[in-house]
C-alpha cells in the first residue's frame, strides 16, 4: 500500500466532482484527500487527488477515472518529479504568556505564519508536503488545537512538463 | 424557432429512432403533445421499469440504441432497475425523464428527484438540460455515447421549461467532438502479434466468449477464428448465440450453471482467450482456480475490465470484432490438437446435459421441445432464475441477438417487458418471453400493453409454486428450509383472458409439445401456464466459493 497522487484534469461542468468522488466510494477505493480548482484552460479543472492503495488497486482506479465521460486525462505522478503542497489552518491554544512565546517560536521554525492573534489563541498558516503539517500538528497538540482544516494536497510536475500536455 | 419539446421529438426522429416505450405524466406532457402528431412510435407501457426493460429488450435484439420516457420524480425513479440492468449489461439506452422547472430545482417541488443523481453509479453517463438550445446537442452525444465504445445507458433529464421553452431550429445534427471520450477500437498489433504466437503454441486452448462478441457482431468472425484454429468455444450467459448451439466446437456455457465440459475445460486449458467477456463471479466461481493452468488473452473494448478480477497475460483493447478480424488476418494455419479435442470430446459424451425420461413434466422438456418445434429460430427471452438457466442450457440458439435475458443484474421482472421490446425490433421473428411464476408477477401488468397493441409474445411460464431458484438454494444449502418461497397457485390463463389474451394450462408431459405448437400457431400473444415438476433443479451447479469445476448434479445421468 502507498498513497499515491494524480492530477486529474476534467470538464469544468456542475457535477464533476460527484461523478469523480461518486465512483471511488462505489467501488470502495479510499480517497486520502482531495484538492480541485480551476485551472490554465478555463473551460477544465484540475482535480489532485491522493488514494491509498496496491498497484493494482491504482491501476483500477485510473481505468476507471478514465471511463468517466468528462474526466479528460489522468496523470499519476507518484513515481514522476514533482512537487506536493497542502495548506493547513490550526487554531492554537495560547495564554499570554510562555505557551504563547512557544507557539511562535514552533510557527517559526516551520515557516508557518501567524495569521490572527486572540486573546487566547493564535492562528497559523502552514504551508507544506503533507508530513510536515502532520508533524506541526503533532507538535501543537500539546498546546491544544481549538480547530484545524486542511486543504488537501495539491501537485504539480517539476520542469517544463505538464500533466496536460504531455 | 421551435419548442424543445418539439426539438426533442425531431431530434430522435434524427437519431433515427423509430419506436420508444414511455409512461406521460405532468412535466413531460408538453413532449407527449409533440408525439400525438408525431411519426415516432410510442408504446404505452403500465409501469415505467417496463420502458426501461421495454427500450432494453428492443436494443438487445435490434442492435440499435433503444429509448426509454418517463416523466419526473415516481416516473423517473421507477426507471432505475431498468437502467441499471442496462448498465450491468452494456445495453445502448437513452433515458428521457422529465424534471420539474429549472427555477423550482432543489425544492423538493411536487415530483422532483434527483435522477441524474440517483441513477449516477448506473449510467455511463447523463445530462441535466439546462436550456432548450442544448436539446439537440444533447441528443447527439447521448446517443454517440451510448452505442459506442463500451455501449451502456445515458440518462438525459429535461425540466419543464426546458421542453416549453423556444430555440432556433438546430438543423442537421453535428459531428461530436467530446474531449474526454475516446474508445479505442482497433486492438495493439504487438500485442496481438504475442496473442497469435500464444494461440499457435498452446496445446489446450480454449476460447470464452461473453456478450462483447455479440455486442461488436463478432459471432462470424469468433466462428471463423474457431473453425480455423479448432479451439473449443464456451460462452458466457452473454455470449450465448454467438456460434450456434449445435455447432460441434461449441461447448455450451461455463460457470455455475455451465456444462461439465465447458468447466472441465477452463479448467485444464493452458490457454484461455477471453473475447467480450468480463470474468464475472458467476462465471469464474473461486478465482483462484479459474483456468488454474492457463496463459490468459484478454480482449475487451473497456480497459478497466482487462487485469480487474484476474491478470491477464497478453491484453488486447479494441472492439472484438475488429480485433479478431486483425487476427484471422494474420494467423496460419494450426497444428492439430487431436488429444485435447478428444479429452473434450469424451467429456462430452459422459456428462451431456439430459433430461430424465420419468413422465413427469420437467421444464428442460418444454424448454428443449421449444427449441425442436422453433429450429432454433426466433426470440426467447427470459425472466431470471432456474426458468433462465434451463433456457441457457437447453434451447439450441443459433442466431446472436436471438436469446435476450438479464446476465448481470438478474433482474426478475425484466422478461415480459424486454420481450415486448424485442419485438419492435424483429417483428419477423416469433418472441418467446420463458418466464416462472414468481418472475412474471413482477411485471405482469404488462399484459395489458401486449394486449393493447396484440404484441405476439408468447409467454411460457414454467410454474412450480415456487420462487424456484431461491428454493433450490434453500434446499442445497439451507438444509430445505423454504422461508418464504412457496407461492401459492395463481390461475394465470385467467389473469391472462381477463387482459384479453388466450392462454392455456398444462399438468401433464403429453401435452407440452402439442400446447406449444397451438402457441406457436397463434397470431396474437399467448399464455401458456405449465404446471412443471415442483422440485426440479438446475444441474450442474458450481456452489458459490467453489472451484468451477467442483460441481454437483449433471453428472453421468
Amino acid at each position: 500500500m502507498k498513497i499515491h497522487t494524480l492530477s486529474v484534469l476534467v470538464e469544468n461542468k456542475s457535477g464533476v466532482l460527484s461523478r469523480v468522488a461518486g465512483m471511488f466510494s462505489r467501488r470502495g477505493f479510499n480517497i486520502e484527500s482531495l484538492a480541485v480548482g480551476t485551472c490554465e484552460m478555463p473551460e477544465m479543472s484540475r482535480i489532485t487527488i491522493t488514494v491509498n492503495g496496491d498497484d493494482v488497486q491504482l491501476e483500477q482506479v485510473k481505468k476507471q477515472l478514465n471511463k468517466l465521460i468528462d474526466v479528460i486525462k489522468v496523470s499519476d505522478i507518484t513515481y514522476r518529479e514533482h512537487v506536493r503542497r497542502e495548506l493547513a489552518l490550526i487554531k492554537v491554544a495560547a495564554n499570554p504568556g510562555s505557551s504563547r512565546a512557544e507557539v511562535m517560536q514552533i510557527a517559526d521554525i516551520f515557516r508557518a505564519q501567524i495569521i490572527d492573534v486572540g486573546s487566547k489563541t493564535l492562528v497559523l498558516q502552514v504551508v507544506g508536503d503533507p508530513e510536515k503539517i502532520d508533524a506541526l500538528e503533532k507538535l501543537l497538540r500539546q498546546y491544544g488545537v481549538k480547530e484545524l482544516v486542511r486543504t488537501g494536497t495539491v501537485a504539480v510536475l517539476r520542469g517544463i512538463k505538464t500533466t496536460a500536455g504531455e | 424557432m421551435k419548442t424543445g419539446a418539439k426539438i426533442l421529438v425531431e431530434g430522435l426522429l434524427k437519431q433515427g429512432v423509430t419506436t420508444i416505450f414511455g409512461y406521460p405524466g405532468g412535466v413531460v406532457l408538453p413532449i407527449y403533445d409533440e408525439l400525438y402528431d408525431s411519426p415516432l412510435q410510442h408504446i404505452l407501457v403500465r409501469h415505467e421499469q417496463a420502458a426501461a426493460h421495454a427500450a432494453d429488450g428492443y436494443a438487445r435484439a435490434s442492435g440499435k440504441t433503444g429509448v426509454c420516457l418517463a416523466t419526473s420524480g415516481p416516473g423517473a425513479c421507477n426507471l432505475v432497475t431498468g437502467i441499471a440492468t442496462a448498465y450491468m449489461d452494456s445495453v445502448p439506452m437513452v433515458a428521457l425523464t422529465g424534471q420539474v422547472p429549472t427555477a423550482m430545482l432543489g425544492n423538493d417541488a411536487f415530483q422532483e428527484s434527483d435522477i441524474t443523481g440517483i441513477t449516477m453509479p448506473i449510467t455511463k453517463h447523463s445530462y441535466l438540460v439546462k436550456k432548450a438550445e442544448d436539446i439537440d446537442s444533447t441528443l447527439g452525444e447521448a446517443f454517440h455515447i451510448a452505442g459506442t465504445g463500451r455501449q451502456g445507458p445515458v440518462l438525459i433529464d429535461l425540466p419543464k421549461d426546458v421542453v416549453t421553452n423556444v430555440a432556433p431550429d438546430p438543423g442537421p445534427q453535428a459531428a461530436i467532438s467530446l474531449r474526454g471520450y475516446h474508445p479505442t477500437f482497433k486492438g495493439n498489433l504487438r500485442q496481438i502479434e504475442k496473442a497469435i504466437a500464444l494461440i499457435s503454441e498452446a496445446e489446450r486452448p480454449v476460447i470464452y466468449a461473453g456478450g462483447g462478441v455479440i455486442a461488436s457482431d463478432a459471432s462470424a468472425e469468433l466462428i471463423r477464428l474457431a473453425e480455423q484454429t479448432l479451439i473449443p468455444v464456451t460462452t458466457t450467459l452473454m455470449g450465448i448465440g454467438a456460434i450456434p448451439g449445435d455447432h460441434p466446437l461449441n461447448l455450451g456455457m461455463l460457470g455455475m450453471h455451465g456444462t461439465r465440459y465447458a468447466n472441465y475445460a477452463v479448467t485444464e486449458c493452458d490457454l484461455l482467450l477471453a473475447i467480450g467477456a468480463r470474468f464475472d463471479d458467476r462465471v469464474t466461481g473461486r478465482i483462484q482456480s479459474f483456468a488454474p493452468n492457463a496463459r490468459i488473452i484478454h480482449i475487451d473494448i473497456d480497459p478497466a475490465e482487462i487485469g480487474k478480477n484476474k491478470q491477464i497475460d497478453v491484453p488486447i483493447v479494441g472492439d472484438s470484432k475488429m480485433v479478431l478480424s486483425c487476427i484471422l488476418d494474420r494467423i496460419s494455419s494450426q497444428k492439430a490438437r487431436t488429444a485435447w479435442n478428444e479429452k473434450i470430446g469424451n467429456w462430452k459424451a459422459q456428462h451431456p446435459l439430459s433430461i430424465p425420461d420419468d413422465g413427469l413434466l420437467r421444464p428442460q422438456l418444454v424448454i428443449k421441445t421449444l427449441s425442436d418445434l422453433l429450429n432454433g429460430e426466433g426470440v426467447i427471452v427470459s425472466e431470471v432464475g432456474q426458468n433462465q438457466m434451463w433456457t441457457a442450457q437447453q434451447f439450441c440458439f443459433k442466431h446472436p441477438r436471438t436469446w435476450i435475458t438479464s446476465g448481470g443484474l438478474g433482474t426478475m421482472g425484466y422478461g415480459l417487458p424486454a420481450a415486448m421490446g424485442a419485438h419492435f425490433a424483429r417483428p419477423d421473428l416469433p418472441v418467446f418471453d420463458i418466464a416462472g411464476d414468481g418472475s412474471i408477477q413482477m411485471n405482469i401488468q404488462e399484459f395489458g400493453t401486449v394486449a393493447q397493441y396484440d404484441i405476439p409474445v408468447k409467454v411460457v411460464i414454467l410454474n412450480n409454486m415456487y420462487l424456484g431458484m431461491v428454493r433450490q438454494w434453500q434446499e442445497l444449502f439451507y438444509d430445505r428450509r423454504y422461508s418464504y418461497t412457496e407461492l401459492p397457485s395463481v390461475d394465470f390463463v385467467g389473469i391472462a383472458k381477463a387482459y384479453g389474451i388466450d392462454g392455456m394450462r398444462v399438468d401433464s408431459a403429453d401435452g407440452v409439445r402439442e400446447a406449444l405448437t397451438s402457441a406457436i400457431d397463434t397470431d396474437g400473444p399467448f399464455v401458456l401456464d405449465f404446471r412443471i415438476h415442483r422440485e426440479e433443479n438446475v444441474f450442474p451447479m458450481v456452489p458459490a466459493g467453489a472451484a468451477i469445476n467442483e460441481m454437483i448434479g449433471g453428472q453421468n445421468k
